[in-house]
Parts: structure tokens; sequence; C-alpha cells
């Protein structure tokens, strides 16, 4: 059910921070199990990074089916009620029973809104596609993306004060634009405290000496899932940013970042697999491109393992031992010499690539963005396990996970949320 | 109660620009409907009311919603559980993707408003199957995952029985004196808190523990399962609703562990083994019980190894890290070597890693074990090739200690006889899942370990997807399971370390309680959550060809002895595969059935031959290619306005009297738009899209009974991204039509 009429204040058994892979299975696991919940997203729709995620290893499968599986669920389920454009502006209370306040930000658009896209042509402001890393525009009011729920519009607030914005409202046969909304308030009053406020990838600017920022042709993992996607700034077609030339020789680079003490002194736990998934993408475009993949250890649990095997059976891919010191642009060619020490041989290498691609790490939200209730962290900003105290962690704020393995903590989670409500309620009867 | 149809027509999002509403009207008046209404904008308040004031006034009860496309605002148009409500997305399925103001385009419109009526005068509300259950759960193994599931489900509220062969609770992690670090700083082993968590569980209310028990048969269904808990010769029985599987594993067979010195020197030991002797007291050389000065670990051990386990055991890494610890703590002076091919430490495990290298006693290298053997000397000496110093070396240690893996009790190593002829067939990806007879998935759980004993028609276990495990093959929903109400937890589900064991039974014990929830209100588990409708047999007309019983991708129809269905409603998921299985149309849901669709399929207008509009019919999934049409409907893509759609609940639900039907009804052609099937299938319930594809021989006979080109038919897998790929398929699929010329039925 999305926030068609939500009132000021409302009581649930449990609250949902975040509709990510994670927050979203938790909070449909405890609605199926006969709880009242509410998901409260920060973006205008729910989906988080795997909304964004072209391919999920190792079935190669799009992430929207699962959506579209999650997404029913919550449509036939009048037990959960999701908030978008929402923040945690506090939260008090504790085991017995929590009350949050919840900050919605004004999407422009009310309810009225049947995703006709009127508005959508008619209006003359851009803005910079931030779900595409800012790969492409978009216009100022748009649809986040095609599995976007609620599947509404929504004005991005920092152009909804330009009057040009005026005629994109006017084009709205249903009074749906609204640009003067207001934030709105609402207390809410819960059992239990579910924290998915999944994760980002590392800045990968600070890896000064690999060059992103500086040469168009180095990209993030992230950036590689978007340029794959149909739904991408491309429409699919791997091509590199500078020319938008195809591809001949791609380069990944593991551990950007990570396993390094001057960064992420820990492992992202996904990147390896994410690279030889991403290589698949390039073959499937590229039949005789060269993909080298620089790494330390290739990490594959598992039967995961199966995947890396199968990687190894592609003649052109080759996995190198030895991680990225260094990223140089080839003048004129804008092409990138990988420099690396070969820890097998003890070799320096030099391998010239016409894209690179860095294998960033995950930083939980949490490190910037601290849950309340002073929630135990550990030294890089995960919540940390099993303390009892505070919000109830679930996904990629408590480790790098996977997608299933955040699926998997995130239904424990809905577990531990179950038991703390029960407890709730329990002491509220006493 | 009589049913009356209101059809409501929506004039908004450039439905009115593109059609002809009051023609669309009249369709509706020409089918029987008796309450006609269009609206500007019928999602708005004034548009909703309007269907409710002839709900409450006129006793409309069947509603048709021509307007968008039903994944959107759901809830607008639910009307409660006595009215039957049928979206007609003439919006993102016509207006939006076809011509507008077209005479083909109207006429795709018009058919969807009779097929729609069709639907609601051959349907009914779902009523459910609700019967009294349980809502205990069994949890069956005792170690981390099943001790945490138990606990977790009683602290909730719910009764638990827990179930374990060994005489003490505890499993595994009772065995191991420290384990890796489960918290910050991730740096020193700790306490496994297992003795805690069995305290906890054996003095909890809620939990009945069977100790030195194991489960000798399981009958019934979800809601009313029947265990028989054997011990001693004695026979307790429990009935329970769903049930939590956490056997745990075993390590690998070291016996088969040779090329890497097992069984070459009593100083060659296992990782488990080792484990045994820490708990015993200092580690001592096995062969003369001297101190070890120089220990040699050998990684992936029989894993990661085509030969032995193809998998990474996940955990081995990190535990002999922290075996290398112990040895460095008990004797000082010792040399650690520790051989690996990738050392795999992940997330903040790699801060555990960091603290053993800084050991400067602990050397690590990736290198590939060449030899390993017993010297004259006694010692052991172990050859590494590719080693990370760029040259082979050569450690000469007095215990060799290999880094073993992980088997799932499910599963039973073939002996030495049965090897020939079994191997592979009880985890073999490649034979299983690719049949679609039930009978192969009933021969491969008999060859898996029997450790629920169920008394269903396809096996005694959980099916198992691959290396014996019974894991789901769905990332999304890794608790997805092929026996409702049964969940696996823990090292038994995939190889797992004790600290996500715990997490997994956690989780498993939500899935167990949500299913007893669900079942006592005779609603679907996972992915029809929620679905009231159920199958009915008509047993007179059954034939016993057992089809449906072979078929049912969750096992949930067993059969009598003479191969009459035995159905059991609150195993099964709503999939309808038994309904596309029946040749002789028996089974029906009441909102979904083969006369219904049959209804629908004839509610489409053929225009004469000389007419030149073909039409076509596509059968396609619910759950990935109508969204997938949807999305290309949302990007505007244009195709052709010949193909009329019914959607199904699976592609597996298809019957192929709807392509006969079809056929002699003047149909020129049909297209079939599932799931991908294969290894790596996508169809949400299991089999269904590979089922479409076996029963494609059927409908070539059925054609070939017709005198019918075989080109009428064709069946497509299109993933929920493929909406480029929709207007092509649909093109050229007509081009051929046209090619082949049209359906001789027609004017018949």
């Amino acid at each position: 059910m999305a926030e068609q009429k939500i009132a000021d204040s409302m009581s649930a058994d449990i609250l949902v921070v975040g509709g990510g892979i994670a927050g979203m299975t938790a909070a449909l696991e405890a609605a199926e199990a006969g709880k009242t919940v509410v998901l409260s997203e920060a973006k205008p729709s729910l989906g988080g990074r795997v909304a964004a995620t072209n391919q999920y290893f190792p079935k190669l499968c799009p992430p929207s089916c699962g959506i579209e599986i999650n997404l029913r669920r919550i449509k036939a389920n009048p037990s959960i009620t999701v908030l978008t454009l929402a923040e945690v502006e506090g939260l008090s209370g504790g085991r017995g029973g929590h009350e949050a306040r919840i900050k919605l930000h004004p999407r422009f658009v009310n309810e009225k809104c049947t995703a006709c896209g009127d508005c959508e042509k008619a209006c003359e402001v851009e803005r910079d596609n931030d779900f595409n890393f800012g790969l492409d525009k978009t216009k100022a009011v748009y649809l986040p993306h095609l599995m976007a729920y609620p599947f509404r519009y929504v004005v991005d607030p920092k152009h909804a004060g330009d009057p040009r914005m005026k005629k994109a409202a006017a084009a709205c046969a249903y009074g749906a634009v609204e640009l003067d909304m207001k934030p709105r308030t609402l207390t809410l009053k819960v059992g239990a405290v579910v924290w998915a406020t999944g994760w980002k990838p590392y800045d990968a600017a600070k890896l000064d000496r690999l060059g992103f920022g500086r040469y168009r042709n180095v990209v993030t993992n992230s950036m590689m899932e978007r340029l794959a996607s149909q739904s991408g700034p491309t429409g699919g077609k791997l091509v590199r940013p500078s020319d938008q030339v195809g591809l001949k020789k791609v380069g990944f680079v593991q551990c950007a970042g990570s396993r390094d003490e001057k960064h992420l002194p820990y492992c992202s736990a996904v990147c390896c697999l994410a690279s030889m998934k991403q290589a698949t993408y390039v073959r499937a475009q590229y039949p005789d491109a060269e993909i080298h993949i620089f790494y330390i250890d290739v990490r594959a649990p598992g039967r995961m393992e199966d995947f890396y095997v199968k990687a190894q059976e592609d003649k052109k891919l080759f996995f190198h031992r030895g991680k990225v010191g260094t990223i140089t642009e080839v003048e004129g060619s804008r092409n990138l010499v990988l420099e690396a020490e070969n820890t097998l041989t003890g070799e320096l290498t030099k391998t010239e690539v016409d894209m690179a691609v860095l294998a960033v790490g995950m930083v939980p939200n949490t490190a910037d963005e601290k849950p309340p209730l002073d929630t135990p962290l550990d030294e890089f900003g995960f919540i940390a396990p099993d303390t009892g105290k505070g919000v109830i962690g679930a996904g990629t704020v408590t480790r790098p996970l996977d997608v299933a393995s955040s699926v998997v903590d995130a239904t424990g989670a809905a577990m531990r949320a179950l038991i703390a409500a029960a407890e709730a309620s329990a002491a509220g009867r006493n | 109660m009589e049913t009356k149809i209101g059809a409501y027509f929506c004039k908004g999002c450039g439905i009115g620009g593109c059609l002809d509403i009051d023609k669309l009207l009249k369709a509706a008046t020409a089918a029987k409907v008796p309450v006609v209404k269009s609206h500007d904008i019928l999602c708005s308040q004034a548009g909703v009311d309007s269907i409710k004031a002839d709900i409450a006034g006129a006793g409309v009860n069947r509603v048709s919603v021509v307007a968008c496309s039903p994944r959107v605002f759901p809830e607008l148009f639910e009307f409660g559980k006595d009215v039957l409500t049928d979206r007609v997305n003439v919006r993102e399925g016509v207006a939006w993707c076809c011509k507008p103001n077209d005479e083909d385009t109207q006429m795709l419109a018009e058919d969807c408003v009779r097929m729609s009526v069709a639907r609601l005068v051959n349907s009914a509300p779902a009523e459910p199957f609700v019967e009294e259950t349980s809502k205990a759960v069994l949890v069956v193994g005792a170690g981390m995952a099943g001790l945490t599931a138990a606990k977790s489900a009683a602290q909730a509220g719910y009764k638990v029985v827990l179930v374990e062969k060994e005489e003490r609770l505890g499993g595994w992690a009772s065995k191991f004196s420290k384990v890796v670090p489960k918290g910050p700083v991730y740096r020193e082993p700790e306490d496994s808190g297992v003795e805690a968590l069995v305290q906890e569980v054996e003095s909890h209310p809620n939990i009945k523990v069977h100790k030195g028990a194991t489960v000798a048969k399981t009958v019934g269904q979800p809601g009313k399962f029947m265990a028989a808990l054997e011990k001693g010769g004695v026979t307790t029985e429990v009935t329970v609703g769903s049930i939590v599987l956490a056997s745990g594993w075993k390590p690998y067979d070291a016996s088969k562990l040779g090329r890497w010195g097992y069984g070459a020197s009593p100083d060659v030991i296992t990782n488990v083994r080792f484990e045994e002797l820490a708990a015993k007291g200092r580690i001592m050389r096995p062969s003369d019980g001297k101190p070890v000065t120089s220990v040699a670990f050998i990684q992936c051990a029989g894993s990661r190894d085509a030969e032995h386990l193809p998998y990474c055991s996940a955990v081995c890494c990190r535990v002999s890290l922290k075996q290398a610890l112990h040895v460095r703590r008990e004797h000082p002076e010792a040399k650690v070597y520790i051989i690996y091919k990738d050392l795999r430490s992940p997330a903040q495990y790699e801060r555990f890693y960091a603290r053993v290298a800084e050991d400067e006693g602990v050397f690590l290298t990736k290198g590939e074990i060449a030899e390993v053997k017993k010297e004259a000397d006694g010692l052991i000496s172990v050859r590494a090739e590719k080693t990370l110093l760029g040259e082979d070396i050569t450690v000469r240690a007095d215990l060799v200690v290999l880094a073993t893996g992980m088997v799932p009790s499910t599963k039973v190593e073939p002996g030495p006889a049965a090897a020939e002829g079994a191997a592979g067939k009880t985890c073999d990806p490649e034979k299983e899942g690719k049949t679609a007879d039930g009978k192969k998935e009933a021969e491969s759980a008999e060859l898996g370990a029997k450790i629920l004993n169920l008394t269903y028609r396809q096996g005694t276990d959980l099916p198992t997807l691959k290396y014996g495990f019974p894991d789901s093959h769905f990332i999304c929903f890794p608790y997805e399971t092929r026996r409702t109400g049964i969940y696996a937890a823990g090292a038994v589900r995939a190889p797992m370390d004790l600290a996500s064991g715990a997490g997994d039974g956690r989780g498993a014990a939500l899935k167990a309680i949500q299913c007893v929830e669900a079942i006592s209100r005779g609603a679907a588990v996972h992915p029809r959550a929620g679905d009231l409708s159920y199958p009915e047999f008509f047993m007179q007309r059954c034939t016993q060809c057992k089809r449906c019983t072979e078929e049912c991708p969750f096992g949930s129809l067993d059969e009598d002895n003479k191969g009459t269905p035995l159905p059991n409603p609150l195993r099964c998921r709503r999939c309808g595969v038994c309904l596309g299985a029946c040749p002789e149309r028996i089974v029906s849901f009441k909102n979904f059935n083969v006369n219904m669709v049959s209804k629908m399929i004839k509610a489409i207008e053929v225009p004469e031959e000389d007419e030149d509009k073909p039409r076509i019919l596509a059968f396609i999934c619910e759950n990935d290619a109508l969204a997938s049409l949807d999305m290309a409907g949302v990007m505007r893509l244009q195709r052709n306005a010949m193909i009329r759609i019914i959607p199904l609940r699976c592609l597996g639900s298809m019957n192929a009297v709807w392509v006969s039907d079809a056929l002699a009804g003047g149909i020129d052609g049909v297209l079939l738009i599932g799931c991908k099937k294969g290894d790596d299938y996508q169809c949400h319930f299991i089999r269904g899209s590979e089922l479409a594809d076996y029963r494609m021989g059927n409908v070539k006979e059925k054609l070939k009974q017709l005198v019918l080109e075989e080109e009428r038919v064709e069946i497509h897998e299109l993933a929920i991204t493929d909406y480029r790929r929709i207007p092509e398929i649909f093109d050229k699929f007509l081009e051929t039509i046209r090619r082949v010329g049209p359906n001789p039925y027609k004017d018949m």
C-alpha cells in the first residue's frame, strides 16, 4: 500500500528504515508473518541499489524480476505502509516501544499522478540523472525508473522553485503537480525498528593514483551496471564514455581501495564476483574483446566457485594476480595504462586498455549517518552484530553482503523485530 | 449469488484520444454487460466512488476496469472479497503502444473488453481452504542454526519441537574450543556462545527437546504435519505446522585425500581432527606425542576440485587462520605455514586475516600443492608450486593439517559399489530439473539422505539444488523451497560459518512462522503470498494419467494405488501447473480455470479471411512478461494491434487445449511467452517454463491433427528487462503468420 492518505500520527508493530532489497525484505517478511509495518525510504521510490543493478551473479538474471515480485507482495498486503522521501528525524524509546518522528519531504507531485508523462513532455528544465551516476540527464520532473514504486512522478527539489516548471505543472490534466508542496512531519509509535539504510560505493576520487574523475574512461563498477543496463544512459550498449566507441580491451581493477589500510581495510565480499559478472556483459557484446582482471585473491565462496570456474573458460579473459597501483592516460587515444605488480612472478606489468573498471568497495551508509539510539557500530561504521542494543541492523549496514545474503540477513532481522514487537506489545499490556 | 457485471471505462492518460470510447461501451453492452459507464479520470475519487456506488446500489459484483495496467493503483480498484475485479489494460497495453484512432487498435480494445467479460462471467471470488491447523514449528537439528531457529520462534511465542539425533545439543559449535571472531574488532578467536544458547533452549517453556531422536516419518501437509519421532525404538507423534531443516554438515571423507598425504602418516590430519585434539589439550604430534615445531596447513584439500568438492566451503581459510593462532599460542617456537589457492576472508574477517599475517611465525603463501609425502625421518614434506615467491617451496612439517570441506548432511556419498550407477544422480544439475518427469526427482530424493522421511509421492526429503545442498535457486528468495512449509537453514543449505548459521536459522524461523500464519488463513505462501484460491479436482473424470502428480513443482499431490491424485491444498503454491498438465481439464481454481480461458478465447472476434486481419493469441507469464509488456508501453514502444493477450499464473499453467481452441476457432497463431528455463531458470515456480516447453510436443501433435503448420505456434523466453524486444517478437510473428497464410478454420 502506498502513501495515499497518511495520518499525522500512526502506530505499527515495526518500522523499517530503508527501502532497498534488505528493507523491502524485512518489511515484507514481517508483514507476511502478520505484523503491521511502516517502510520508510528516503528516495522517491523503493528498490535501492538493486534497482540500479543490471544483472545478478551467478545467474545473470535481472534484479527487476525479484523487485516485481516484492512490489506485488507489497501492493497486495494492507499491513505495509510505504513512505517515500521520508527521513527519520528522531527516534526515542527502547525495548518496550519506540516513537519515531518522520519528515516527509515534498514530492511536488500528489497522489493524483497517473504517470502519464505529460508533465515530463512539457518540462523544459533538466537535471543530472543520479540514478545513472550523472551519465545522462532527465527532466526536472521525472519518473525515477521503470520499476519505480510508487509509480508516480517527482520533481527534483532543486528545481521546484524554477519559474519554468510552471509549464510542466500546467501540462498535467489531473492537477497532480504541486510546486508549492510543503514538507510534513508525522509521528509513529512502533514496537521495533529495523535499520536497512544500505551502502554507497567508496568514493573513487580518493584513489588518487587510479585516475577516476581525471580520466573519463575510468569508471566504477556501479557505473558499469548502468552502462550495461537496458534502462541506462546508452540503452544497454557498452561503450567507453570518452568517445562512445565499442570496447576492445577492458581492465578490471579489483580491491580498488579495499583491503587497504589507507582506504577500506576490509573486503567488500562481492566485487570479485561482480567483476566476473561484468566481464560477461563485455563478452556478450564484444566476442573478441580482451578482458583483464587484476586481483589479490579471487573470492568466490560456496557454489559461487562455479561462476569463477566458468569465467576461467573464457579464453580472452585473463586473471592477473596483482594490485593495480597506478593508472595513466595515453595522450591522444585516451586509452589507459594499468601498472601492476604481478605477485606470482614479481614482475611489474603495464597493460593498455580502452576502459578501466574500478571494483570499489561498499561503505555502509551508517558510517556517515549514524543510526539512532546509540546503536553500537564497528570501526568501519557497520552496525555491530548481536549486541541487542539500539536498532536492528539488516543487510549491508551490518557487513558487506551480496544480495542473497542480504535477504537472509533481512529475514533474520524481521525475526528479531517480531520478537521485539512481541515484547513491546506485552510490555504495553502490562 | 447472481453475478452482475459493471464495466467502467477510463478516458484519461490518452485512452480517450486513442480509442472511440462510445464504441467500446457499445461492445460491452453487446456482450450483455448491464452496467456500462465511462469516466474522464477513473482513478480519481469521483471515478472510484461511482464504481462503489454501483456495487452498493445496483448490486454490481463483477467489475471490469477498462483503464490502466493491473500493476498500477491496485488498491484503488479493490472492492472487498465478494467483488471480483478484472483490470483491462487499454493504457499501457493499447493506447500507449498501438496506432491511435485506428480500426485495428479499436478492434483490439473491443476484444479486450469482451475477454474481460468472459473472464468475469466464468470465474468467482476465491474462497480460502481453511482447516484447523497447528502453528508449532519442528526444528530438525540442534546445531547453531537449529538452536537459533528454535529459540527465535519460541521467543516470538510459537511452540517448538526440537529434534537432535545426538544425545546432546550444540552440534559442531560445542566441539570447537574457540571460533573465528564474530564481531568487532575481529582480531582474536572467541567462545562460540553455544553453551548459553543450549541452556536457553533447554529451559524455554515453548520448546520441547527430543535428544537422541530421529524423524522416522513425516506425513501430511503444512499446518498439519504429523512427524513420528523415534528414540530407542519408541515412537512419539507430534503435530506441527512447519519445519526447519537444520541438519548441518559433515566433513568431506578424508580417506579420499591421499593426494594431499592423508593416510601417509598419522601426522597428516584434517581440520576437524585438529579441533578434536585442541579440545582435549595441547596440540602434539599424533605419531609420538612430541610438541610440534613446524605445522603446514593445506587449504582446499579436496575443495575447489572437480574430482572432489567442486565448490568452496567458505569457512576453511578462516578456520586455518584460527588454528594457526592456536598452534602459535601453544607452541610459540613453532613455525606455521598456510598454503592456499586464494585466501578467502571476506568482509570484516579481513581484519582477522591481517592480524594472523602480522604474526611473524605464520607464513602465508599462495601455491599449488605438488606433492605431500612422508620422509625417512618421519617428517612430512609439502612441496608447493607457483608460490608468491615465484619459486617452488618445500616445507618440512611435523604436522600437516588438511583444510577439508563441508558436505551437506542431506547428501549420501555413494559407496564404491554404488558409485558407478548412482554418481551424479543426487546432485547433478545436468540431469535434475531438465526432465518433465517427476520420477527423476523422486529418484534423486531416494538417493539422498533420509532425514525427514516425508511420505510424499515425489520423494522423502527436500529436493537438492546442486552438490547435494537443498539450497534455493533464487537470489532474491534464498529461503524459497520446493516443499511448502519446509525451510533449510545453516550449513545444510549452503557452506557457512557459525555466525551465518545462526543468522540463517533466525531467518528460517521467520519463514516457518510466516507459513503457519498464512496456512491458518488459507492463504498461499511465496511467491503468490496471500492468494486465497486453490485448485479443486473433479475426480469423476480423472483418468489416472499421473501428469499432475508428477509435474507439480512442489510435490503437493500424492497418489492412491490406482494413480488418482490425492490433493494436499495446504502444500499448494497456486501456480496452476496441475491445471496446465491435465488433459481431462478436471483442475479448476474459482478464479482461474480451463473453461474461463476457453471462453476468453472464444470472445475474440475473428474477422473473415478476406479482411486480412490476422488474429494472434499470446499467453504470457504474469510474473515477468506482463511487467515487461507494461514497461514497453510506458516507453511507448509501438507494436502491431493483432495480438490478444491472456496472462497466466505461470506459463506452466497453460493447458494445451487452449491452443487447439484458439486454432480451431480461427485464430491464426499462438505465442507463448514465459521465463527462462534451463540451469539458470528464472521461472518463479521452478519448472513452469520448462513444462510449457515440454508441452509444445503435445501442441505440435494437435497442430498435426488439425493439419496446420507448425509455425503457427511459437514459444519465447522473455526476461522482465527485455521490453525492447517485444515489438520485434510481435511483429516478426505477425510476418510469419502472414507468410503462412490465414487459418483455414476461420470460415468454418
